[in-house]
């Protein structure tokens, strides 16, 4: 298991090295900073001088090895657009409302999710079962942003009942939260659905109903345990794809979280605050399936001890 | 493992009154192919201490036959439409469903086929024996019943079970594991215990080890076993009578001895012939039976083995034999009997 880690952990840099090269590449082609920063009636020589003051004139690669120095520190520079923060000070001002966000919209997610999946291999081919599936195709065929439009349209626009944008109590959670869930609460389901019903297939669960267990235990510790490996898997890719998907939404729902950061930051050509968050989400992207692995082990003690 | 086999001695036998009674059993399958007649119209009953042989080729009915005893035929497509399975002078097939909980595991339990995927890969073998006894032992603490769980697995012939209790099933071996199966079977005690091919998947001399144990737990607890096989050697090691299943049906039925003496079934002479001999050196098939059995969702109204017998003629096409028998009980659904053996049931078929 540590070997495994330690492997993992090798993986991981190189591929964080891929990561910074793409990140750099894409960053500067999206133009120069100043063109969008300076106001239209700066002078060429103040564009000489910031230019210099921010490391813009140095050659390409002189430019990335400052940037690798720095990040392998934790830290991305100054930030363009607001000025007297650093990139990474900005990205922990706008995590928590992130964090906030994904986590409900993942806990709602699971709660919703696997007892629908659970049941829906359970009651194969009833009406819940079809249910669910429309479920799982709107989940996989309506894009996040049309959902969100079309709710605040009907429930804070129409009905009032949200508030239609910005961060605040718990009613401002409701409707990004839900937009935010709809993707995985599908994916979730489906992969549950179809792990449950290889499980249900299997011997030990003919077993345990021959030893006289009742139904539920037989499905909720005998078939869920197991059918919960493979759902697991993309947990991680989940967890991460809220927090990347989180750009559209944050942006429509103006969520002050580092997806209408990493937009903002993108607008105003802003090097050092788009390398910051999207080195930030990789790591966590790397380090939450590393997270996953571990307790994947935890659940199957066949990989355990291999 | 050691105790059991060096001081083994044939058990003896002492053959009790009927605990289960089976009356025109049907359980069929419905597919997009069709309907799929896997037991249709079985009659049998099995003794107190007894074993009772269900032999036949692989897809004639005989695992869903067991899983139709326990009421647990793969839902939504099977379904038992007739029959009456009498436990202890009550039809089971009368009873809720909830009820059935109390009745599996407790009055009739079954070891599966394949011990590898038999037990739950994510808990441990002790956790799997102590959740099936908590529900036979209500009143036990749970002290009580993992001493309980420790006893069954060593008189099932596993070593330190003490230790073996806190393993997962992959750190065991398939002898072991089918070993713990058998525990689990016979822990509420049942009254009937149905084998589904127990040794199939198991080495010949782990196999040898194992019909012994299940012989000697029968002559210490009176269980009834049904023992299912494809193989007519195991039939004669393990059985004191035995019921030939071909497509759906019984097609013979006996006494080991006599049945073995005096095969009056086509198909039972051809699987007699086909048993591999019994030095090991030789195992290949001496003879296997031409033909395939015909699809269970598409059968022909006579005799469902006219179509590889070599006896058959018109009317065995034309007309599903009935049952005869001799004096001894010993019965077979065959034309070929008329006029020699008394005709003691009509075709259902
Ligand atoms: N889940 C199922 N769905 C449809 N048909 C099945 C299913 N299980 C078994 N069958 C069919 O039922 C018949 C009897 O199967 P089975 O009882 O397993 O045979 P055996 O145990 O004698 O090998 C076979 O023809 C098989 O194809
Ligand atoms: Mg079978």
């Amino acid at each position: 298991m540590q070997r495994y880690i330690l492997i993992r952990l090798i993986q991981s840099v190189f591929t964080l090295i891929g990561v910074s090269i793409i990140v750099f590449s894409l960053a500067r082609l999206s133009g120069n900073p100043l063109d969008v920063l300076l106001p239209d009636e700066a002078d060429d020589e103040t564009f000489e001088r910031i230019s210099e003051l921010w490391g813009l004139n140095d050659p390409w690669y002189t430019q990335y090895f400052t940037f690798v120095k720095n990040a392998s520190r934790g830290e991305f520079g100054p930030s363009f657009k607001w000025q007297g923060r650093t990139a990474m000070e900005l990205v922990f001002l706008h995590l928590p409302a992130t964090l906030q966000l994904a986590g409900f919209s993942i806990l709602v997610s699971v709660i919703l999710a696997v007892p629908i999946g659970v049941m829906s291999a359970v009651k194969k081919g009833t009406l819940l079962d079809t249910v669910g599936k429309l479920v799982a195709l709107l989940g996989q065929s309506l894009p996040s942003f049309w959902l969100a439009i079309v709710m605040i349209w009907i429930f804070a626009v129409k009905l009032g009942w949200f508030p239609t944008s910005g961060r605040g109590g718990f009613d401002h959670m409701i409707l990004p939260g839900i937009a935010l869930g709809w993707f995985s609460v599908a994916s979730f389901m489906r992969l549950t659905r179809s792990s449950m019903l290889n499980v249900l297939d299997s011997e030990y669960i003919k077993l345990a109903r021959i030893k006289g267990l009742p139904e539920w235990k037989v499905i909720w510790k005998h078939g869920l345990k197991n059918a919960a490996i493979p759902p697991l898997t993309v947990f991680g890719a989940i967890v991460v794809g809220q927090m990347t998907g989180s750009v559209t939404i944050e942006t429509v729902f103006a969520w002050p979280g580092i997806g209408l950061l990493a937009l903002q930051a993108v607008n105003a050509r802003d090097y050092q605050v788009i390398q910051a968050v999207t080195m930030f989400i990789s790591v966590l992207f790397i380090g939450m399936n590393l997270l996953i692995d571990i307790l994947y082990a935890y659940i199957d003690p066949r990989i355990r001890f291999t | 493992m050691t105790s059991t086999q060096e001081i083994f001695q044939e058990p003896e036998k002492k053959i009790g009154e009927v605990v289960l009674e089976v009356k025109d059993l049907r359980t069929y399958l419905y597919t997009k192919w069709g309907i799929t007649k896997a037991v249709d119209g079985l009659n049998f009953h099995v003794r107190e201490g007894e074993t009772l042989g269900i032999v036949g080729e692989s897809g004639c009915g005989k695992s869903m036959t067991a899983l139709s005893l326990l009421r647990l035929a793969p839902k939504p497509a099977a379904r038992t439409v007739s029959g009456q399975i009498i436990l202890d002078g009550e039809d089971i097939l009368e009873r809720p469903e909830s009820d059935m909980r109390f009745i599996r595991g407790q009055k009739i339990s079954m070891i599966l086929q394949d011990p590898m995927t038999s037990l739950n890969p994510v808990y441990t073998v002790g956790n799997q024996m102590v959740e099936a006894l908590g529900l036979y032992y209500k009143d036990e603490g749970s002290k009580d019943i993992k001493g309980r769980a420790v006893d069954i697995l060593r008189r099932m012939g596993v070593a330190a079970p003490e230790r073996r209790v806190l393993d997962y099933p992959h750190q065991m071996s398939g002898g072991m594991k089918q070993r713990v199966v058998g525990a689990m079977a016979i822990s509420g005690t049942p009254r009937v215990l149905i084998c589904d091919e127990p040794t199939t998947a198991l080495d010949v001399t782990i196999q040898a080890q194992y019909l012994r144990l299940l012989k000697q737990v029968q002559a210490d607890t009176g269980v009834a076993i049904i023992f299912i096989t494809h193989d007519m050697g195991v039939i004669a090691k393990m059985c004191d009578r035995v019921m030939v299943m071909y497509a759906g049906k019984i097609v013979e039925t006996g006494d080991v001895r006599p049945l073995f003496k005096n095969p009056s079934h086509p198909y039972t002479k051809a699987l007699m012939a086909s048993v591999p001999s019994m030095d090991e050196s030789h195992v290949e098939k001496l003879y296997s039976i031409e033909g395939q059995p015909p699809a269970l969702f598409d059968l022909p109204v006579g005799c469902r083995f006219a179509n590889r017998c070599e006896f058959a003629d018109e009317k065995c096409v034309a007309e599903y034999p009935p049952t005869f028998a001799d004096e001894d009980g010993h019965t077979a659904d065959c034309w070929r009997l008329e006029g020699q053996w008394k005709r003691v049931a009509e075709a259902t078929a």
